[in-house]
């Protein structure tokens, strides 16, 4: 059988959810000429961690900038197929991209805080999307704060600037700061690649204790991480879907031989 | 063995003609370093010497004397060319910015690429050519000087200065910091005036300054259209004096004391725009740096 016709044949081993918070079906992308993505299906379960896997330039990045549409700052890009947040399709007509990327929050590989203090950055969200008093805001940015594991580090300088934490702080910060906003799903663009192990696994405890309120997609390019941390995998080839299914199966016994050579380690 | 001793001594050689090439490159660039500083350097102490002397207070709140007796002051000149300023920096400050973030959020649109050349042509254009135009449209059809032509030719002046600031200013805000906010749910313009021109203000603060600096100088714009006055004016539609006009009227004249006071107006034009640029520097220190990344 020829490497193509293999590619070609996408295997979805997904247990039927009832309803999966961002389902792709049949989604193609290109910038420009390039196809970047070929009709990818895919359901993403809520409440779960699915961690999107493969080699540089497979697609997956793509794939995860494309549930906030954030690929269309890019000029001269296109897309086909539909892309669903929890039913509704994201790139109808009728969507707003600004009230989609409420629903959707994203964590970059770099972190990113604001040049501001640690409490504006948790607060810049919610001020503009609903602007609440004063006092519910201070409760929106604690709860934030401790959802991303970070309130008792910062709480005695919360009106210092963001840019005097730690890596692995600044970085739970950019999670606190997508958390503010309630999202239904979080992407995280390789979130840990930049910070130490000790860093990585607390931002894995953390998206753990996350799980029971959204569902998380994760980039990784650390496959013990995807090992450890997800409850589901997709491996992305050439800008297709090779396999996904439960990170068990995946990394115990996935039914295509690329799967297989990419997680042992043979290529990739 | 021979071979190799000898290979050991031309690695040496050669390693210490690196090293000598090395502290020879470096010792140019700190003259040129040097060189670059010492005009300045030069003008402030030649300014201290000839004009420091005739830097009174009378020299701030007197009007001029009459050409060829000593004393008297510019404070005349130097209200018009806070006038200038002012009326210059409305005009070129906004447009300039507005027109700089245009030309940064869109990059490679076939419009920015126009605007930025132009932009370009108009910052070389020579400023005689500015005042001639600004005579043409802004004092002819009126029948008279006026500040408000100056001002005018000092502003579109600007533009082009702070236009390009501006975009370079924002071209350096990382890409990340305006992708997490638009990731968080804020539109593109709210992106561009809360996150992109809030990080890029110090840059952009310093661009309009250096901006402003340049104008309050100019002399040959104001020729045609502010003319210039020996006397107190604040009014818009009347000519006004101005320090870089006043200096040249009493720089071509013949006598001494009127070349003090030339002197003392160099020295006080560029008090003020060294006093701007620190105070501004000073004010715009933000308490969160952004990081290098």
């Amino acid at each position: 059988m020829t490497a193509s016709a293999q590619l070609s044949r996408v295997r979805n081993t997904t247990h039927a959810t009832p309803s999966p918070a961002v389902e792709a079906k049949k989604f193609s992308f290109w910038y420009g000429q390039k196809q970047a993505l070929h009709e990818i299906d895919l359901a993403v379960p809520d409440k779960a961690i699915t961690a999107l896997i493969g080699p540089s330039g497979c697609g997956k990045s793509t794939f995860l900038r494309s549930i906030n549409r954030m690929n269309e700052m890019i000029p001269d890009v296109r897309h086909s197929g539909d892309m669903l947040i929890h039913g509704d399709d994201i790139y109808d007509g009728s969507t707003d991209v600004v009230e989609l990327r409420t629903r959707v929050g994203m964590v970059f590989q770099r972190s990113n805080p604001f040049p501001k203090s640690i409490y504006d950055n948790v607060a810049y969200g919610p001020r503009i999307n609903s602007n609440p008093p004063r006092r519910e805001l201070d409760k929106t940015v604690e709860e934030s704060l401790r959802s991303a594991a970070l309130w008792d580090e910062v709480k005695d300088r919360l009106h210092s600037s963001a840019l005097g934490l730690s890596g692995g702080q600044q970085q739970r910060l950019c999670i606190a700061r997508a958390l503010a906003n309630e999202p239904k799903v979080l992407l995280l663009d390789e979130p840990a690649s930049a910070l130490d192990p000790a860093a990585t696994q607390r931002i894995e405890e953390l998206l753990f204790e996350l799980k029971s309120r959204l569902s998380i997609i994760i980039v990784t390019h650390n496959l013990q991480q995807a090992g450890r941390s997800s409850d589901y995998t997709a491996f992305f080839y050439l800008g297709r879907l090779v396999e996904h299914g439960t990170t068990d199966i995946m990394f115990t016994s996935p039914r295509e031989e690329r799967t297989e050579a990419y997680i042992t380690g043979r290529f990739g | 063995m021979a071979g190799l001793a000898c290979d050991e001594g031309i690695e040496k050689m050669s390693r210490r003609s690196r090293h000598v090439r090395s502290k020879v490159m470096l010792g140019l660039t700190y003259a040129a370093a040097a060189m670059a500083t010492l005009p300045l350097l030069f003008i402030l102490v030649h300014l201290l010497r000839e004009g420091a002397q005739y830097i009174r207070p009378g020299f701030f709140t007197q009007m001029p004397k009459p050409i060829g007796e000593p004393g008297g002051g510019m404070a005349n000149a130097i209200v018009g060319t806070l006038m200038l300023i002012s009326i210059a920096s409305l005009i070129g400050l906004p447009v300039g910015i507005g027109a700089g973030l245009y030309l940064a959020e869109r990059r490679g649109a076939p419009l920015a690429t126009a605007v930025r050349f132009l932009s370009d042509v108009l910052n070389g254009l020579p400023s005689i050519v500015m005042g001639i135009f600004a005579w043409e449209f802004l004092v002819k059809p009126v029948g008279h000087f006026s500040a408000l032509a100056g001002g005018i030719a000092l502003g579109a002046m600007m533009i082009p200065l702070v236009t390009r600031t501006t975009e370079e200013m924002i071209t350096l805000v990382p890409v990340s910091l305006h992708e997490a906010a638009l990731a968080l749910g804020y539109s593109r313009w709210r992106t561009s005036l809360t996150i992109v021109l809030r990080t890029a203000l110090p840059g952009i603060v310093t661009g309009a300054l250096v901006a402003i600096a340049r104008i309050a100088g100019e002399t040959a714009p104001l020729l045609f259209t502010a003319l210039g006055n020996q006397f107190w004016s604040t009014s818009l539609r009347e000519p006004v004096a101005a320090l870089p006009l006043q200096i040249f009227t009493y720089a071509i004249t013949p006598y001494d004391t009127a070349h003090g006071q030339a002197w003392a107006g160099a020295l006080v034009l560029i008090v003020v725009v060294l006093t701007i640029s620190m105070l501004a520097r000073f004010a715009t220190r933000s308490r969160f740096r952004a990081g290098t990344d």
